[in-house]
């Protein structure tokens, strides 16, 4: 392992001890954070009970779907505002003031749309992961050096032969970190939708149980939540990371 | 000037998309851009609704100035040693990526219902995106900066100063254009859940009694004041680069 | 002096070609010519110029990247008319081409793969070239985990491989070091040796143009003409011990007299 992992690990366990003790001793109040073993106790309980199920795979299921939209749509947006370089260039501080954007607001707009039922959170969620993918798709188009679009006419490619040998192979890597960041946006806008207006899913039931002051399920869930996108975002982290350092030429 | 003009022409196009938007779904969940506009002339001249802006743009400058400082510090500490940045970047990424929202019951418990709690949401909102920006930025400058301060005899403190902070600072405003945004969505967010003023409460209250007129204008405000905003730092951090290389 | 050459029939002819650019309807940029030039068949052809000549414009026109505006130019009887690089004719920029993503065996293959040849013809032909250019031993690594003069031999094997009749090299070891160009020049005089293939090198250094060509054309300032071509006196086996050879410095210094004048022009057109 290297160091830097080792060193890492030991930091998250000291906090973790810290949260433990902490709130064992009653310097954080026990209705601000229970300990740490208590959540986790508490969180696999839920688990096994099943009362969770249907909202986790829901939850998972709407992410899933919106984030596969956003990374599709995307690309394809991308690839089509990357062409004129003008209107790329235009859009560049709208693309940055997009995140300032509260875009559940639109949320009862999206109900009158497309219903009361799941749709509404996945387009919240693909709304908010598009918009990385097409910037991260514009930046990574960017940067493919003309020496590669002279090679493409050398061996006579058309643009499509071209994009599919040359471009998008030299543009993988930039274009992961696009994915990367539609799969984080899309799980915070799920979720996020959920908390606001949902009957179903893990961020209803978050905004249920602190509501009915169900401490014990309340903390227990924002764990899981925290652990599964912490997870999934390490591992493509770990992926990028990973298609970059092939890259890197020192 | 061709992308003063560029940027109007998108302006244009995205009212256009709005008014082709509102033809096509009509008024059940849409007002038109022109019939928007008047009325949040009306709602700006409204009592009452001054007071809720100002508490909005206090808690947003508190939480932008609490987030900048702490990024900054949080990136110089952990980028000017090698082993901090290795250990410390994969944290700030994942809490960057993390749905905060889920945390909200937490910080209300802790600091109740207020302004603490709003400035405390905006401030992690932001915090983390110009932290791994100024961290980014100082991996990225030249070696030969480290070895030209030590050449130069100065101490961490002024090499951190005089040095790498000019040289990162393109680099840095970059995060802070993208701390900025977050950091107003953070506080917005934190008045929908944890406040009773501001434009997020209002926009929240608006939400839950479906109140379309109210939605449309205060998202055109904040649209549009986030606009600006990320115009007039894209024009400084423009400036910063040819400044610089 | 070599008599196979001045013997050898004329490979590609360029006859009055210009190259005029036009930036928008009112401004136009003459960048080239009119240029006239024979390259016969196997020959090695630098061609060195001061900076901004057209140079460049040069080698895209005879690579059939770029049409020339006036005047003719035809490889093998054909012309180029800068829509297509014609069969037979391999391309190496200065510029690092090398695939990231491909190793350096899948990045020799490319070319062949790609024209559908049998697997087991693409291995044969794929390992002779690695041994041919010394990159047996690196044929599973990635481009990233090369030295830059290692990445432009990749370069040059995945041009090669395709068995080109003329190898057109725009400034290949522009990125590299003195004493790395000095080897890669002498292993590109091996691969011309073996090869048999005909060679331009496009160039600014006057040094390595007179260690490695047959002839030399020098280029004038914007719009960048052939104002004279220097023949070199060394045999087909030379290698850059010739550098001791005291008509080299001759040589050398003949191109440079030549080029004085408009390598000032040059520099002062820039600045004005």
């Amino acid at each position: 392992m290297k160091p830097a992992t080792t060193v890492r690990l030991g930091l998250i366990t000291a906090i973790v001890l810290a949260l433990e003790i902490l709130t064992r001793i009653g310097v954080i109040a026990r209705f601000v954070a229970p300990p740490p073993s208590e959540m986790m106790v508490g969180l696999w309980r839920l688990l096994l009970s099943g009362r969770v199920h249907l909202a986790i795979t829901q939850t998972l299921s709407k992410i899933a779907i919106a984030c596969s939209l956003a990374i599709v749509v995307g690309i394809l947006m991308g690839v089509a505002i990357q062409r004129f370089r003008g209107l790329a260039d235009a859009m560049s501080p709208f693309f940055t003031a997009y995140y300032a954007v509260p875009v559940y607001a639109f949320y009862p707009m999206m109900i009158a749309i497309f219903g009361i039922g799941e749709a509404p959170q996945i387009v919240i969620g693909f709304m908010l992961a598009v918009v990385a993918v097409v910037v991260n798709t514009i930046n990574a188009l960017d940067r493919i050096p003309r020496v590669l679009r002279k090679t493409a006419a050398v061996y006579g490619m058309r643009p499509l032969e071209a994009a599919r040998r040359i471009y998008l192979p030299h543009a993988g890597p930039y274009l992961a970190t696009g994915v990367k960041l539609a799969v984080s946006y899309s799980f915070i806008g799920v979720i996020g939708a959920e908390f606001i207006m949902s009957r179903i899913g893990i961020g209803h039931e978050i905004v249920f149980a602190y509501n009915n002051f169900e401490n014990e399920i309340m903390y227990p869930l924002i764990l899981f939540v925290l652990l599964v996108a912490g997870a999934v975002n390490g591992l493509f982290y770990a992926w990028e990371k990973r298609l970059l350092s092939r890259r890197s030429r020192s | 000037m061709t992308s003063a003009r560029n940027s109007l022409l998108v302006i244009v196009g995205l009212l256009l998309l709005w008014q082709l938007a509102y033809w096509a779904i009509g008024d059940l969940a849409l007002r038109p851009p022109l019939e928007t506009v008047v009325k949040a002339g009306a709602l700006i001249a409204s009592e009452g609704f001054l007071s809720h802006l100002a508490e909005t743009l206090r808690a947003f400058a508190l939480a932008l100035a609490i987030a900048v400082v702490v990024g900054v510090a949080l990136g110089f500490s952990l980028g000017m040693n090698r082993l901090a940045g290795e250990v410390g970047e994969p944290l700030l990424v994942s809490f960057y990526s993390l749905p905060k929202i889920t945390l909200y019951p937490i910080v209300l418990l802790i600091f109740g219902i207020g302004m603490p709690s709003k400035v405390a949401f905006g401030a992690i909102h932001g915090i983390m995106p110009i932290a791994i920006f100024t961290l980014g930025a100082l991996r990225n400058l030249p070696p030969v900066l480290g070895r030209t301060s030590r050449a130069l005899r100065l101490t961490r403190w002024q090499s951190a100063w005089a040095l790498l902070f000019p040289a990162a600072r393109p680099e840095i405003f970059t995060g802070l254009r993208l701390g900025f945004s977050l950091t107003l969505i953070g506080t917005l967010l934190g008045e929908m859940f944890a406040s009773q003023r501001g434009i997020g409460f209002l926009l929240m209250q608006a939400i839950g009694l479906h109140d379309t007129d109210l939605i449309m204008v205060l998202t055109l405000l904040i649209v549009s004041f986030a606009i600006t905003a990320s115009m007039a730092l894209l024009a400084i951090d423009k400036q910063l680069r040819h400044g610089s290389s | 002096m070599n008599a196979m050459t001045i013997a050898a029939p004329v490979h590609v002819g360029l006859r009055g070609v210009t190259r005029v650019f036009e930036t928008n309807a009112r401004t136009k940029v003459e960048a080239l010519g009119p240029v006239d030039l024979d390259l016969r068949k196997g020959e090695f052809f630098a061609v060195v110029g001061p900076s901004g000549c057209g140079k460049s414009t040069l080698f895209d026109i005879v690579a059939g990247l770029s049409p020339a505006t006036k005047g003719q130019a035809i490889f093998e009887g054909s012309r180029l008319d800068g829509r297509a690089v014609p069969e037979g004719v391999g391309v190496v920029f200065q510029e690092d081409a090398s695939f990231a993503w491909l190793n350096v065996a899948d990045n020799v293959a490319f070319g062949i793969r790609r024209a559908g040849l049998g697997e087991a013809e693409i291995k044969r032909r794929v390992d002779d070239t690695l041994t041919l250019m010394g990159l047996r031993d690196f044929a599973a690594a990635y481009p990233a985990q090369l030295s830059g003069g290692m990445r432009q031999r990749v370069c040059i094997a995945r041009t090669l491989v395709q068995r080109p009749r003329l190898i057109l090299l725009d400034e290949p070891f522009g990125a590299l070091d003195q004493q790395t160009r000095l080897i890669m020049g002498e292993e590109l005089l091996k691969l011309w040796r073996e090869t048999g293939a005909t060679v331009l090198l496009i160039t600014h250094a006057l040094d390595e143009a007179a260690m490695l060509a047959d002839r030399v054309g020098v280029m004038s300032a914007r719009p960048g003409r052939i104002i004279d071509v220097v023949e070199t006196p060394w045999g087909r086996d030379r290698d850059s011990r010739v550098v001791s050879d005291p008509r080299f410095g001759e040589i050398t210094a003949r191109l440079w007299m030549r080029l004085r004048g408009e390598s000032m022009a040059a520099l002062s057109h820039k600045a004005g």
